[in-house]
């Protein structure tokens, strides 16, 4: 039974405790604030940051307006990420979290290219690096507890339980208060759909959300490729051969 | 043609610079495997594909492609007119092979698991049917290339049994198949990428321009490599050869020419090529430069002369290297930064065609692959 999160950005109010509790239970270093004129902290997702809220300021009539944004892997029901590694290092559970496999990792980084919503990030500085992503804390919901980031919310921004019962929540959210919420579950369609959606009070195309994300799920357009490799080589040998035979009927061994 | 040719010692003025640059490329290697990625090369979370990837993959693998072009023509056709460049061209593309996987091995983040994709697999992968094809593929051009070493080592026994046509044709055409499957796959890496790449570029015909775009290049460096051994070896052009390639290369050309536009027109996206900017300025520097102009020059009466062959194809060449980089790099362009190579990240890159051309000299010095003729 897959899970699912519905993420209500109405409900945050930016204090960051997902990303305090993130960086704690998934023991990811701590590193130096920059700053480079914006609220948000830090200015990226990285091999230390699974999450972390982006603080976006707009204007409405010239007052200022808050949003904030939490970051992390969308956990696609169909993983580009997954389609694309060659050693299936990263790859989607059954419980629902795209889970990551350092010991077949061999490092080709084709999953940061293919990600969709460019969350995949590298140990660069290490010898021996792993790829570093959002977990959907798999180990915790194992032992049916909740991820850290949902555990520690104090506002309830975040609501778990079987993608079923969370894209039912959204549209009854939605339904229920049509002048709240703008129009868009996002990640219902996004991709072919993730397990991490979202709903919002500002159109999502303010909020930095990548509106371009097909809607279809991305491993089956390289996978319509993929599957005629079968009927090429066929092709291919057939041909090649046919050709061969009736254009060199003749010695038998090859002049050097 | 002419029969004679003098091989040249395997030293001179430009071995030297290749053994220079061989130990640069092996010292910045060593110091990369100790360090990280991090340390040598100026890739980051929004460029995780720099140089390496660009030039040691993309661009090695399609320069090679005259190994199978011209590994057709010869056997599978029987135009026995090209039987003189098929050992170069075989060779040139083993060794390309095996530079593709030096620069591989290193360009991975964990270089001493590059086998696990042979052992684990993922078949919805586009990247594991790569590292197949090109292992199988570099194993077919080693079998082929293999005689004449094996003459020259003392086991002509074995490399009469490789001459063999059931053991040639087959390999031939195992060589003809891998080479479309992974030609065109290097362009498939990127139709996962549907609203990262610059539309100019992505269409569901990537790994078919892929592919007619590997034959004219191979095409065209085996000319390239022909003029130039001409001169090298001081020996006559061989004019109809070249005359023939030029042809194979104008007719694949004004193939691609005519998929990719008919392919911008259904898409729609004509509009774009004119939208200004650097992505339509890049555009047009690659299908004007790189396929219209060389079209035109191997129409045209110029097209008879060697100079302009040799133009011709230099421009194909700059053409297929553009077209690689910019698929490359205008699929991460979408989370800002920049991206330039650091210096370590070119001279591994150096080392490695260093390498490549070194082996070629020392096969070209020692074992007979300029010598058909004299059979």
């Amino acid at each position: 039974m897959a899970k699912s999160v519905l993420i209500d950005l109405t409900r945050c109010i930016g204090c960051r405790g997902c990303q305090a509790a993130c960086k704690q239970w998934n023991e990811r270093k701590a590193r130096e604030t920059v700053v480079f004129g914006e609220y948000t902290n830090p200015p990226a997702l990285s091999s230390d940051c699974y999450t972390r809220i982006n603080f976006i300021e707009q204007k409405s009539n010239g007052a200022p307006v808050w949003s904030f944004v939490k970051d992390q892997c969308m956990h696609c029901k169909e993983p580009a990420c997954a389609s694309a590694c060659p050693v299936g290092a990263l790859f989607r559970t059954e419980a629902g979290p795209v889970a990551y496999d350092f010991d077949k990792c061999i490092g080709c980084r084709y999953c940061m290219v293919a990600c969709p919503f460019h969350i995949p990030k590298y140990e660069w500085e290490s010898p021996l690096p792993w790829v570093q992503k959002c977990t959907f804390c798999s180990e915790r919901i194992k032992d049916d507890l909740l991820p850290a980031c949902i555990k520690t919310c104090p506002t309830g921004t975040m609501f778990f339980g079987e993608t079923k019962e969370v894209e039912a929540e959204a549209k009854k959210r939605v339904a229920a208060a049509p002048d709240r919420y703008v129009n868009h579950i996002y990640g219902l369609e996004e991709a072919g759909g993730t397990a991490w959606i979202y709903l919002s009070d500002v159109p999502f195309e303010k909020l930095g959300f990548a509106m371009n994300v097909p809607k279809v799920a991305l491993p089956d357009l390289t996978w319509a490729s993929l599957s005629k490799v079968p009927a090429s080589v066929a092709g291919f040998v057939a041909a090649l051969s046919a050709i061969a035979y009736f254009r060199n009927r003749g010695s038998k061994e090859e002049q050097s | 043609m002419t029969n004679e040719t003098k091989n040249p010692s395997l030293f001179s003025g430009g071995t030297i610079l290749l053994l220079v640059l061989m130990a640069i490329g092996g010292a910045v290697t060593i110091y990369r495997l100790a360090n990280g990625l991090g340390a040598a090369t100026n890739l980051s979370d929004e460029y995780p594909w720099g140089l390496w990837v660009s030039v040691d993959v993309l661009i090695g693998v399609a320069l090679a492609a005259g190994g199978f072009g011209i590994a057709a023509a010869v056997y599978v056709f029987n135009m026995k007119k090209y039987k003189p460049v098929a050992k170069p061209a075989i060779l040139t593309a083993f060794l390309g092979y095996l530079m593709v996987i030096v620069g591989l091995v290193i360009d991975i983040g964990k270089p001493a698991s590059f086998w696990h994709p042979l052992v684990m697999w993922q078949s919805h992968s586009v990247m594991f049917e790569v590292v197949w094809c090109i292992t199988l593929y570099t194993t077919v051009l080693g079998l082929e290339f293999a005689p004449d070493l094996l003459d020259k080592i003392g086991m002509g026994g074995l490399a009469k049994i490789l001459r063999q046509k059931i053991i040639v044709y087959p390999l031939v055409i195992a060589g003809i198949t891998l080479s479309y499957l992974h030609q065109s796959s290097l362009g498939a890496f990127f139709l996962i990428t549907p609203h990262k790449l610059h539309g100019l570029w992505y269409t569901p015909l990537l790994p078919q321009l892929f592919y007619l775009s590997a034959i004219a290049v191979g095409l065209a460096m085996v000319s390239f490599e022909s003029i130039l051994s001409s001169r090298v070896f001081d020996r006559g052009y061989d004019t109809d050869i070249l005359k023939g390639l030029a042809k194979g290369t104008w007719i694949t050309l004004v193939i691609y020419l005519v998929v990719r536009i008919v392919d911008l027109l259904v898409q729609g996206k004509v509009g774009l090529v004119f939208s200004g900017g650097t992505a339509s300025l890049l555009f047009l520097l690659e299908v004007v430069g790189g396929v219209i102009l060389p079209i035109f020059l191997l129409a045209t009466k110029a097209g008879e002369n060697v100079s302009s062959i040799l133009w011709a194809q230099v421009l194909v060449i700059a053409g297929v290297v553009l077209n690689r980089f910019n698929v490359n790099f205008l699929t991460q362009t979408g989370q800002g930064g920049s991206y330039f190579p650091s210096f370590m990240e070119i001279a591994i890159t150096l080392g490695i065609v260093a390498l490549g051309v070194f082996l070629y000299r020392a096969a070209v010095v020692y074992l007979p692959i300029f010598s058909h003729a004299e059979e």
